[in-house]
């Protein structure tokens, strides 16, 4: 793993030595995150969010793990521990409102690390493994979050796992047995409360084994870059400390700002108010709405209003919102363009800024709305973009389109001229190919 | 192959999207959604500021004293408190006795300490705000069948919450002549009254600040309806959220600090990163 100039590890004080010796952890920090580890030079910011991302989670477990000392996971005290958490325990409401804004914030981050892989190509050859470990990833966060905004055990708490575990039913045969295997009972009760609290405990632990895979196969083929352009040499690249410690490390503090910003002066500004009443199986909230960060899938979820042949529009629905991120899966085998980098990708890109980014904003937006027109006809023309840009514009585009030419490597990039490749200026390398745009 | 298949899964499910929008386009024009009373009539909450908004907030601890008192006096006929207990009164500015004077003014439930039945016994700093109601079929069957809700998180539990309790509080009307002639369905039935604040427009609760003067207010103020509904929203936004201003007055250092770590944290990165930047031409 890694390139040939990389640092080598060399301990100097006996003690470090010896540990060196009986247990290399301080090896492994210098390789993976240390002076070992050799990056691309021309990371812009998009590449803050993977180590964001991992702040977020580190976040939610710490002030998650607090909570769960003080929450009842009871149908009958649950939404009073949490009104306990506010009022009662010391510094309580801060965690508790640091806990649900930090999901959001989790989300924002994921997403723009999503679309940042998706637009720089980073799903490719050689890192289709580390797209596909991060699927996974994304996967298992949904999962958590869902089972997370039911522990409150408000009226959005309830009704919202009503609405999730009824889309197994829209299964035929065996849908309605796996509706009720997963909530323990026919509705949302306290063994639904008492197994998601737990699944909610555990799945945060088994996303950070899956983020150690996803960074180990992420430093094996290392990182991807804005030009897409591999690396050659060791002017191409800079140690990741000091020098993306120091770029993670000013941008984290520039992103908690905006975090502190909701947590102390907007903490609700998130939430749904409906949540602040305490859960009634009796009275149906005017709107069931999931946490913004699921209203894309939401909208695609309710956008199939009409039975498609022997298919009932429930089930398209449920089958085309998981297939809407199973779809993601296939990209490294959808896309077959060997430009990695949309900014040499003249045609695609207009289809990720006009099409594909407005269609997944205009989701987002109907998947907060009321379930009637017009939202139901634009969630239509949204997931029908959704649909053709992955499956049928993705495989087609990267088939007939003629990249811009690619700089030489990454030096010349960002330098203008790479000094260092011979190769480069006896073949004539295209000095004059204007820098890439950001 | 891949790519086939990807196209075909792909046209399974753009055309099952065509079709939806099609039905669902066909119906919007030969059966378009009848418009409603609520749509139509359905006010946003009146613009009104408290002393709590903005990000440099304060509750107004003497307007607080005043909104406790009207629900003291009026509200509390009907509707629980059951998250708040008379100790955390003292944020209001009550002394500790003054708190313990107010708790044994509300009967709790309690035992006798003689025969253990079942009694009600004065209130003691640590009990919470007791019940009017019993249980719910009793509080349905005393306000024609409908729950009074728990005022604890109402301004919480609602969009705008602060705004929406004044302007429910002040809306009360009589029903407009163009929303009859217009849906005549739509008529208020009887024993609700119109509000035009209220999601379906027509609630359970008879007007409950009824006049000038229902309560009288020790610090002089003049108890219009309109002051005691501000002094009521203000008094339930600190019941929602009690640890407002110790958010809000925590949140400054922890932004300046951060503001502060990160600029110093930004130049060290320009410092790192100087000799890595492609040199400006002279």
């Amino acid at each position: 793993m890694s390139f040939p100039w990389a640092k080598h590890y060399t301990p100097t004080h006996p003690f470090m030595q010896w540990m060196d010796e009986k247990l290399p952890l301080p090896r492994l920090v210098y390789n993976s995150v240390g002076s070992g580890y050799p990056v691309p030079r021309n990371l812009n910011y998009f590449w803050n969010f993977g180590f964001l991302a991992m702040a977020c989670l580190m976040l939610q477990i710490v002030t998650g793990i607090v909570l769960a000392m003080h929450y009842a996971a009871n149908q009958a005290v649950a939404f009073t521990s949490v009104e306990h958490i506010m009022r009662d325990v010391n510094w309580g409401w801060m965690l508790r409102y640091a806990h649900a804004n930090g999901a959001s914030a989790f989300f924002v981050v994921i997403y723009i690390h999503i679309f940042r892989g998706l637009f720089y190509g980073s799903y490719k050859a050689p890192r289709e493994m580390v797209w596909l470990l991060g699927v996974v990833i994304f996967l298992l966060m949904m999962a958590t979050a869902f089972m997370g905004y039911v522990l409150p055990w408000g009226q959005m708490s309830f009704w919202g796992a009503k609405v999730i575990t009824g889309l197994f039913g829209a299964f035929p045969v065996v849908g309605e047995g796996i509706q009720q295997w997963l909530l323990g009972g026919f509705a949302p009760d306290n063994a639904a409360l008492n197994r998601f609290f737990s699944l909610h405990y555990l799945l945060p632990f088994v996303i950070v084994g899956v983020v150690v895979l996803h960074i180990w196969a992420l430093h094996i083929p290392g990182s991807n870059n804005p030009t897409g352009v591999e690396v050659k040499s060791e002017s191409d690249t800079v140690p990741f400390f000091p020098y993306y410690i120091a770029k993670d490390g000013w941008f984290i503090g520039a992103a908690a700002l905006v975090y502190c910003v909701f947590v102390f002066f907007m903490p609700n500004a998130l939430g749904h108010p409906d949540n602040y009443i305490p859960a009634n199986s009796m009275s149906t909230p005017a709107l069931i709405v999931p946490e913004w960060y699921f209203w894309p899938f939401y909208a695609i979820l309710r956008a199939f209003t009409s039975d498609f042949f022997i298919i009932p529009a429930k089930l398209m629905g449920v089958l085309a919102m998981f297939s809407a991120i199973l779809v993601w899966f296939f990209l490294p085998w959808l896309d077959r363009s060997p430009v990695r980098s949309s900014a040499y990708r003249p045609l695609y890109r207009k289809f990720f800024w006009f099409g594909l980014i407005p269609a997944v904003l205009l989701l987002g937006y109907c998947g907060g709305a009321h379930a009637a027109e017009p939202y139901l006809m634009l969630s239509q023309i949204g997931a029908f973009y959704y649909f053709a840009h992955f499956l049928i514009i993705l495989p087609i585009v990267s088939a007939i389109e003629r990249p811009d030419p690619l700089p030489f490597s990454i030096t010349e990039a960002v330098l203008g001229s790479d000094d260092n490749a011979l190769l480069g200026t006896a073949e004539g390398s295209p000095h004059d190919t204007p820098a890439p745009a950001a | 192959m891949a790519r086939i298949i990807s196209i075909l899964v792909g046209l399974f499910f753009t055309v099952a999207l065509l079709w939806s929008f099609g039905n669902g386009a066909y119906l919007a024009i030969t059966e378009p959604a009848p418009a409603t009373a609520e749509e139509e009539f359905h006010k946003h909450p009146k613009d009104v500021s408290f002393a709590s908004d903005g990000p440099f907030g304060k509750f107004d601890r003497q307007q607080l004293q005043r909104g406790f008192q009207v629900y003291k006096e009026v509200c509390s006929a009907c509707h629980s408190l059951r998250l708040v207990a008379f100790r955390d009164l003292q944020a209001l500015g009550y002394s500790e006795p003054e708190v313990k004077a107010i708790a044994a003014g509300f009967q709790v439930p309690g035992i006798d300490p003689v025969t253990g039945e079942d009694a009600l016994r004065p209130g003691m700093p640590t009990d919470y705000f007791p019940k009017p109601f019993a249980n719910d079929v009793a509080a349905r069957a005393a306000n024609n069948n409908a729950i009074p809700p728990d005022l604890s998180l109402m301004t919480k539990a609602r969009h705008d919450g602060s705004r929406y309790v004044y302007s429910l509080l002040t809306g009360y009307q009589a029903q407009p002549a163009e929303l009859l002639k217009e849906f005549p369905d739509a008529k208020t039935p009887a024993g609700l009254h119109y509000n035009p604040y209220f999601a379906n427009l027509n609630l359970a609760m008879a007007p409950p600040l009824s006049g000038e003067g229902q309560v009288s207010y020790e610090d002089g103020t003049k108890p219009t309806v309109d002051q005691m509904a501000k002094d009521i929203a203000a008094f339930l936004t600190w019941t929602a959220e009690p640890k407002l201003e110790k958010r809000k007055q925590t949140g400054w250092p922890v932004i300046g600090f951060l503001l502060f770590a990160t600029v110093l944290g930004y130049m060290s990165y320009r410092t790192i990163w100087a000799d890595k930047k492609k040199k400006k031409k002279v």
